[in-house]
């Protein structure tokens, strides 16, 4: 019956639906679907050895891709995505639930915590964590000052930086489908919960945390498949050491001046996406809760 | 019949808000208790202290004799029904009733055959598997109160668990729960707002106004000696008439009010002088076409309101204030527009001390020195 409905509907509105929406999608074809095809036909071109891009057709890219050497950057991609997301769970549950339970003016305090960092620039965070952290920083400084270390130690260009770095950016992306799924969760449940004899923590198994896996399932894929193609943090705080998906892509299209081999990295990067959401979808996700 | 739940002296404050001001309340063992009020009388949050969702300000609170103030709502021996029943949506109408079972950790078979009778109980076998939204209102509050019940609770609080359903559902579950009640012997604690619901079920009503218990007395007592003006107008329809007791013999009061005198039973605890306020049922009101001994009042018809087995006649005194008159269909009408007499056998007048009446006490004293 919906089908039918929207059918009709769409044909009576033709007309308005070429004004209005026209214009739009005709930016966003030239925007994103032209660029995302000029990269899938870039991904299947090759050079020549100044590296110029030759338009002839060759899978070579994707051959040279499937080298251990790759693989090895896509299981690490893999794994940072992995470990990052379930740490924004475990500091992004505890925070999202205090705010969404406070009540007040407070509430509002809590949540511009999450927001604002949102409105600074990333790249100047991470940069602000690297002088932190650096063999200089304050840090060490202060480690220093309470005799706790006697030499500087560099802290920067570790898994566990980039991981840190990759936490710090992502947390809010994981606190807000939370607060939102948290938020919804009905007080009185938790009070039949107490009232029937579960404490605190029963009550969280059995009552909290089903209640609120969307919102957790939903912020996990925020956090875990952007966190695959980042590559500045990796970048400024893992200093090569830690190289992950993103990382290659942009040497590819920078130093290495290598755009097809990146256009195959790119395209990869993006099935690996698609094959995410695909499957958060059939896990029963909803796709609102991404804000999609 | 012993004492179960006993609150002695509690106030809650929330801020500069007093809601349950010094209230002290005694349940009796297996007794059907009701908390009757408008909304904002404190009812479900006396309630909500006793199942430990809220803490008092002051006072103290006692279930089966124990002080539990201090415990939490998971270690107290009583049970809730809610006004929204919180249903677990993410579990089986199975699983919500054992809930509670199985956070006592009861033995897995032990738990099934408890459920199963439970539910034929409250007329729900075959509902096993299905989700609380797949339930209709009705058997969604079946499964809040068997969710309850099952673990035998010695104390039952039900917060206004009627209230969401249509009135023919209301009035068929209000005979069940009474039903329940006296099947298990449970101490019911209840909170409604609806007068009739509580006059059906309840042994005994507290009738809550602004944070203070007016009157905890039965069903009848509470219809025919209201303690309170509140009590008065609140349950049921009344005429009340606020004047000053002029004289009493033998027991009879007569007391002046702006439209003339009138007289009333009184008892001993009314004094010559005092401002006080008689309530008399429509259906107690009397009228003549003679002027009564001992009642001055004079009436005009104004209307007849048709309610099936009895009509309401409407009459209005010389300052405006209008009575409602009961007459059985078919007795004898005056016409509209015509002189009355209204009176009362003194008996089925309730006479009140008028509290609100104080003031012009104190202004009287202050003038008087």
């Amino acid at each position: 019956m919906d089908g039918n409905r929207s059918k009709h509907e769409f044909r009576s509105n033709t007309l308005p639906a070429i004004v209005t929406v026209g214009p739009v999608s005709l930016l966003l074809m030239f925007l994103v679907v032209a660029p995302l095809v000029f990269v899938a036909v870039m991904s299947f071109c090759g050079t020549d050895e100044y590296y110029n891009v030759v338009y002839n057709f060759t899978a070579e890219n994707y051959g040279r891709l499937l080298s251990v050497d790759y693989l090895k950057i896509y299981a690490r991609s893999l794994l940072i995505s992995l470990i990052t997301t379930l740490l924004c769970v475990l500091i992004g549950y505890p925070f999202a639930y205090i705010i969404a339970r406070t009540k007040s003016r407070k509430r509002q305090l809590l949540y511009m915590l999450v927001i604002i960092p949102f409105w600074t620039n990333s790249l100047i965070r991470i940069y602000g964590w690297r002088s932190f952290l650096g063999n200089s920083g304050w840090l060490v400084k202060a480690l220093q000052f309470l005799h706790i270390i006697q030499e500087p130690v560099d802290f920067l260009y570790k898994t566990g930086t980039t991981v840190l770095g990759m936490v710090y950016c992502f947390v809010p992306f994981m606190v807000l489908p939370l607060y939102t799924a948290i938020e919804k969760l009905d007080g009185s449940l938790l009070e039949a919960s107490s009232d029937l004899g579960a404490k605190p923590v029963r009550t969280l198994f059995e009552v909290i945390l089903p209640l609120t896996s969307g919102g957790i399932f939903s912020g996990c894929i925020m956090v875990f498949i952007p966190c695959l193609g980042y590559f500045f943090v990796s970048n400024i705080l893992g200093g090569g050491n830690t190289d992950m998906i993103g990382n290659l892509i942009e040497r590819q299209f920078k130093s290495a001046n290598n755009w097809p081999l990146g256009a195959a990295l790119s395209i990869i990067l993006i099935l690996l996406t698609l094959l995410l959401v695909k499957l958060y979808q059939r896990l029963g996700g909803d796709m609102e809760s991404l804000g999609v | 019949m012993g004492t179960i739940v006993e609150m002695i002296g509690v106030n809650k404050r929330y801020g500069s808000n007093h809601v349950v001001k010094d209230l002290n309340l005694i349940v009796n063992e297996g007794e059907f208790l009701t908390l009757l009020g408008s909304s904002g009388c404190g009812k479900t949050t006396t309630l909500r202290m006793i199942a430990g969702f809220e803490e008092p300000t002051t006072g103290s609170i006692k279930v089966e004799g124990v002080p539990v103030e201090e415990k939490e709502p998971y270690e107290r021996n009583v049970n809730t029904v809610f006004q929204t029943y919180a249903l677990f949506p993410h579990k089986t109408i199975f699983d919500n009733i054992a809930y509670g079972l199985k956070m006592k950790k009861v033995p897995k078979e032990e738990i099934k055959k408890r459920v199963l009778e439970m539910m034929e109980m409250v007329q729900l076998t075959g509902f096993e598997k299905r989700y609380p939204s797949q339930l209709s209102g009705g058997q969604k509050q079946r499964v809040a109160i068997a969710r309850a019940l099952i673990n035998r609770p010695r104390v039952l609080l039900l917060d206004e668990p009627l209230g969401a359903l249509d009135l023919k559902l209301r009035k068929q579950m209000q005979l069940e729960l009474k039903r329940l009640q006296k099947k298990l012997n449970i101490t019911f604690i209840y909170v409604t707002h609806d007068q009739e619901e509580a006059l059906t079920m309840s042994d005994r009503i507290a009738i809550m106004h602004d944070g203070i218990v007016d009157q905890l007395d039965t069903p009848t007592e509470i219809y025919e000696h209201p303690t309170t003006r509140f009590v008065a107008t609140f349950i049921g329809e009344t005429n009340t008439y606020d004047g000053c007791v002029t004289s009493i013999t033998d027991g009879i009061a007569t007391i002046t009010l702006e439209n003339g005198a009138v007289k009333v039973k009184c008892d001993e605890s009314f004094s010559i002088l005092e401002y006080a306020t008689v309530s008399v049922r429509p259906e107690k009101m009397r009228f003549s076409r003679e002027p009564r001994e001992g009642f001055e009042l004079v009436a005009v018809v104004k209307d007849y309101i048709y309610v099936g087995s009895v009509l309401k006649c409407i009459v209005s005194l010389p300052n405006g204030n209008e009575l409602k008159i009961e007459r059985l269909a078919g007795q004898e009408l005056p016409e509209i527009g015509s002189r009355i007499f209204p009176y009362w056998e003194p008996e089925d007048a309730v006479l009140i001390h008028n509290d609100s009446y104080k003031i012009f006490k104190i202004l009287d004293e202050i003038k008087l020195a």
